[in-house]
């Protein structure tokens, strides 16, 4: 009898949570929840109009959050602006003290390019360096144990595909994975999905980055076994996937415990614009 | 204060969970912590949309709950539909405990919050491993929701706090 009287509860008490609408609530929790489902199977469409659709929605949501956002951003730009200027103060101080000789690197530098562009068009070989880039903002930065991704402010609009390499200055950060309208995800370099074939110099041994989830060191992976890589080699993007353009330095080899990372070049925290390659 | 002012006061207090939680999702307040070797995210929406649930679901419509969701999911890059989901499920469960028990307590909240994030917990990481092969180290999942579980109690506070100055504000409008 009791055993039966608690059934009947327990059907009041989900019958009541699930289909009654309280006096604020407009929808009831099954609605929403099959609602959820149907929307969550949507993500089996990837193309046509359902596409366009959540193409168009993302960028909606993504300037959205970052017009919310701007007031916590420049918040944050200040923090980072103080601390900058007060290394570059110790920097200074420190540089007045050394002599760089820059005049005879500059020179030096302008006869090494010289020669590269001789010896290329020796060989016939094409110009590395694409000047394909957009400047764009970056419209949020988001980081999570899952994805660590930026979104910026060109889409499909302006030419921008999937696979494009970003760089925050000369330096690779990631490419891009997803393209709305006016919007795209670039995954960095540093997340734990990304992949990127690269060449370390000075003796051309070819490996693969792996992010790791670390803001400033990556992993990696596939170095032949004899391999000749020491301490402060440099790590360029290699290009053999076809997509990214080669010779963009990610960072240099640095050795933990006899591991071998790449200790990144560029900044991850204090990323504001980037270069993104398009092509026509 | 001016009838005007007063009013839009009043509705800023009314609507405070609201604001919270789209803020958080809006902004990706939920917080990634990297430490050592641990890389975990506290979510905090889960908290307070736990919290209003069971203690006054009228502040926290259940339509906004969804669409706080689908923002979410488009700002962190999941598969829409799936924090939707998951926050739902965490109001089915909050509003099941809220019909089932005369007593509140903060411990009572406290452990009732460990199994939901939990169930939730679990949902999210079966559909986004099973259905869309997404990477999800399991370890890390497990530490966040553990983090989560163990900071409820100071918003627990902090939202007793806000759902004071919510009432007093109401009783003001009844009273005028």
């Amino acid at each position: 009898m009791s055993r039966e009287m608690g059934r009947d509860d327990l059907v009041i008490s989900a019958r009541s949570i699930f289909l009654n609408k309280s006096n604020r609530q407009k929808f009831s929790l099954l609605t929403l929840i099959v609602v959820s489902i149907i929307v969550l199977s949507l993500e089996y469409f990837k193309t046509g109009p359902i596409n366009h659709f959540r193409s168009v929605a993302k960028d909606a949501v993504f300037k959205t959050s970052y017009v919310i956002s701007l007031p916590f951003l420049s918040l944050k730009n200040a923090y980072y602006g103080v601390s900058d200027l007060l290394k570059v103060y110790e920097e200074n101080k420190q540089l007045k003290i050394i002599d760089l000789n820059i005049d005879e690197l500059k020179l030096e530098n302008q006869f090494l390019k010289e020669e590269n562009l001789r010896l290329n068009a020796l060989i016939e070989e094409k110009n590395l360096f694409s000047n394909n880039y957009h400047l764009t903002k970056i419209l949020l930065d988001q980081e999570s144990p899952y994805l660590r991704s930026i979104v910026i402010n060109k889409g499909f609009k302006h030419d921008i595909k999937i696979g494009s390499g970003v760089r925050s200055g000369s330096y690779f950060i990631g490419k891009v994975v997803g393209v709305n309208y006016l919007t795209s995800r670039v995954l960095l370099i540093n997340d734990l999905n990304s992949k990127i074939p690269v060449i370390i110099e000075p003796n051309g041994t070819s490996a693969i980055v792996s992010g790791n989830g670390s803001k400033f060191n990556g992993d990696i992976e596939y170095l032949p076994e004899k391999d000749q890589v020491e301490e402060g080699y440099i790590v360029y993007t290699s290009g053999a996937d076809g997509i990214i353009s080669s010779g963009i330095p990610i960072g240099k080899i640095n050795i933990i415990n006899n591991k071998k990372y790449v200790k990144f070049f560029a900044d991850f925290d204090q990323l504001k614009f980037v270069k993104v390659y398009f092509k026509k | 204060m001016s009838l005007f002012a007063n009013r839009i006061y009043s509705k800023t207090i009314t609507s405070l969970p609201t604001l919270i939680l789209f803020l958080v999702v809006i902004l990706g307040l939920n917080q990634n912590i990297i430490y050592k070797d641990f890389n975990f995210i506290i979510n905090f929406s889960y908290i307070i949309i736990f919290f209003w649930s069971l203690k006054k679901p009228e502040h926290l419509g259940y339509g906004l709950i969804f669409f706080a969701g689908i923002i979410n999911d488009v700002v962190q890059s999941l598969p829409i539909g799936i924090s939707s989901l998951g926050y739902l499920l965490l109001s089915v469960i909050g509003a099941f405990i809220r019909n089932r028990s005369i007593i509140y307590n903060l411990i009572y909240d406290w452990i009732s919050f460990f199994i939901a994030i939990l169930i939730v917990g679990s949902v999210n990481y079966i559909i986004l491993t099973t259905i869309f092969k997404i990477p999800i180290v399991y370890e890390s999942l497990i530490l966040g929701l553990f983090v989560t579980f163990l900071i409820y109690p100071i918003f627990f506070k902090i939202f007793i706090w806000i759902d004071n100055i919510v009432l007093i504000k109401q009783n003001d409008k009844k009273n005028r």
